[in-house]
């Protein structure tokens, strides 16, 4: 079977010539090492050892009680080593890369997750990489630069349009535009041209299988409903597709950051429009001429005008169901599990975490719900201590 | 054969000159201005970027360039307009992210620079697998679509794109994005050897060509040298539109000496 490149009208690859040979040679490395048993050996051998897998699906008692809703389920992803999902993705990338015999790896990064996850398999692979980030995650993620640092990995500024991972992004493909023919580009969500969307959904993809094994061994049935963060919406991939042929439902949460009303928000699902953005077709925030609109979110995970092709058709489609939380209900969210359950999540998770505190109310007792908690806390202490108050 | 592909093939030159520049750099009018230079610098035909808030295949100059279009409020239709008033006198290809054609609605955005007159239309993010639509409307339409050829495209990519070319192939001199470059690749003659025997379609070669010596080193090999980052840099640099329009006339005359 060859690798998916659209799902519906969405995905693609919408780049310039000089990177399609490149795509065209990872989907082909892809195509012949997915199944193959001395890779997969060694990719279980690095998530399980490594990684730390398989994370726990964690009954949230306290925070079940307290909601006096459904049984909740968190999947601990922000017990993976780097604290987030994002190394379930690059240790298989960079494993790619190493398989593909390059010499360089470069990324984009938000909250800087990514960029931690990706230095640190750079350096268990070996291989020089460099981090583009914007100046304003930079700022409000300091401590993921830190790490970068210690890890390795040269940090590149940037300091075009939104400072943010958008223009991150930007950068980062036109270094491989530059480089293609040494230099592997790890891309950090189910998006991107193809076969980006499909290659990280399929290495994310092991945590809804955990997930939906443990849910199985721990209540003997299937869950009512998932629920995950989208940024670019690969935390809730790598949930969600293990279920998809299941009668459960699903809920990605988007980032309404200061209201949708107010503009400034990352709901590209919600408030977006079809486009093309950094290689794909999805939905995109975007004015009437075509010009992306800078996005907003107190995370910086999810501050991103664009999302995953997959989630654009899983919308379309009716499987999966797309809301958004502000700012302001992530942010007490963030408070509230760490009181009742003593996990500090990332702002990211949170918006998770405050779509269930949101519907707890429309599950009975008996319902089961699993909440991807996608990253921990550590790296948005500081930003929600300023919010919060409890520091100037 | 399109009114490009004749200009081409009737050319007395080595190589025909095409300068490139932001519409609506450094404002609307001043780009009039800038059109003019390129007119009087003995442009052949001129590339004319639509700014767009996301240029992936540009480099800082050109970056900046479209940034500052854009606060400018500048707009798809605004860079139409301006084309519309110099393609009677000069050929004109617009430089365009398919994200601006895509929320015009395709055929409608090929109509639209059918009507002002446009002769090409070239999408730097939009390889041949994807733009079938968009090709079918160029040709319905009766507009050049410009497609783009990497140093990196295998013999097969090249047959492919070469099929469903017209106007001329833009071929990028390096792999990477827009900007002035200090030496062109070693590699460029066979790569342009690759593409001639694949295609009757002419030649033109980009990215990085900013100097006389390169676009003479590149007419030994192509029917076509484009200009952009360089240009820009010299508005940059000037203290008033004026003296950067001529400093680029001059520029143009003397690339044009090594190209005649
Ligand atoms: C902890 C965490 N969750 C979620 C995200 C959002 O990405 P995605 O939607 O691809 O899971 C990020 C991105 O930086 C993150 O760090």
């Amino acid at each position: 079977m060859t690798i998916q490149s659209r799902f519906g009208p969405y995905g693609g690859r919408y780049v310039p010539e000089t990177v399609i040979p490149a795509l065209d040679e990872l989907a082909a490395a892809y195509e012949r090492l997915k199944d193959d048993s001395g890779f997969r050996a060694e990719l279980n051998s690095l998530l399980k050892d490594f990684v730390g897998r398989p994370t726990p699906l964690y009954f949230a008692g306290r925070l079940t009680e307290k909601l006096g809703g459904p049984r909740i389920y968190l999947k601990r992803e922000d017990l993976c080593h780097t604290g987030a999902h994002k190394i379930n993705n690059t240790v298989g990338q960079l494993l790619l890369a190493a398989e593909m015999g390059k010499k360089r790896i470069i990324a984009e990064t938000g909250a800087g997750q990514h960029g931690v996850a990706t230095a640190t398999a750079a350096a268990l692979f070996g291989i020089p990489c460099v981090i583009y980030m914007g100046i304003k995650d930079i700022a409000r993620q300091e401590l993921n630069v830190v790490r970068m640092k210690l890890l390795g990995a040269e940090v590149v500024p940037v300091s075009s349009g939104s400072q943010t991972l958008k223009d991150a992004m930007n950068d980062a493909i036109r270094d491989w535009v530059g480089n293609v023919e040494h230099t592997y580009y790890v891309i950090g969500s189910v998006a991107g041209p193809a076969p980006y969307p499909a290659l990280v959904r399929d290495f994310q993809s092991i945590i809804g299988r955990e997930a939906r094994r443990q849910v199985l061994e721990s209540e003997g049935r299937l869950p009512d409903e998932l629920v995950a963060c989208v940024g670019g919406g690969s935390n809730a991939m790598g949930l969600f597709a293990a279920f998809l042929d299941d009668q459960v439902s699903m809920t990605g949460v988007e980032a309404a950051g200061e209201g949708l009303d107010s503009g400034k928000h990352g709901a590209s699902i919600e408030r977006g429009q079809r486009g093309v953005l950094h290689g794909s077709m999805s939905y995109i925030l975007q004015d009437a001429y075509g010009q992306i609109i800078e996005a907003h979110s107190i995370s910086a995970g999810l501050d991103y005008p664009g999302v995953g092709p997959e989630h654009s058709w899983l919308h379309d489609e009716g499987r999966v169901r797309y809301d958004s939380v502000t700012d302001a209900e992530a942010l007490a969210a963030f408070t509230l599990l760490s009181e009742t359950e003593g996990i500090i999540p990332a702002l990211e998770s949170s918006h998770a975490i405050a779509w269930i505190v949101k519907h707890a109310e429309d599950y009975g007792k008996d319902g089961v719900v699993i909440v991807n908690l996608s990253g921990r806390g550590d790296k948005d202490v500081h930003q929600a201590a300023r919010a919060l108050g409890i520091m100037e | 054969m399109s009114r490009l592909e004749e200009l081409f093939k009737g050319r007395s030159k080595k190589a025909l000159l095409m300068p490139y520049t932001t519409g609506g750099y450094p404002t609307v009018k001043d780009c009039r201005q800038v059109l003019e230079a390129f007119i009087a610098g003995g442009a052949d035909m001129i590339e004319l970027g639509v700014p767009f808030s996301d240029p992936l295949a540009d480099g800082p100059v050109v970056q900046a360039s479209t940034q500052q279009a854009l606060d400018q409020g500048v707009t798809p239709d605004d860079v139409l307009q301006l084309a519309s008033e110099f393609t009677s006198r000069v050929p004109v290809v617009l430089m365009i992210y398919y994200n601006c054609v895509f929320a015009y609605g395709v055929d409608r955005f090929v109509e639209a620079a059918a009507a002002a007159g446009v002769d090409g239309l070239i999408v730097p993010d939009l390889p041949v697998d994807e733009g079938e639509e968009f090709i079918d409307a160029c040709r319905a339409r009766g507009v050049d679509a410009i497609l783009m050829v990497a140093p990196t495209s295998p013999d097969e990519r090249i047959e492919l794109i070469a099929g469903s070319a017209s106007g001329f192939i833009y071929c990028v001199s390096v792999a990477g994005v827009t900007g002035a470059r200090t030496s062109l690749s070693e590699q460029l003659p066979d790569f342009l050897w690759r593409v001639r025997a694949r295609t009757d379609v002419p030649l033109a070669v980009g990215f990085g060509v900013s100097t006389s010596e390169q676009a003479a080193e590149v007419a030994r090999f192509a029917d076509g040298v484009i200009i952009g980052s360089r240009l820009i840099s010299m508005l940059d640099e000037a203290p008033d539109i004026g003296d950067g329009c001529r400093t680029i006339v001059k520029f143009l005359k003397e690339v044009n000496e090594v190209l005649n």
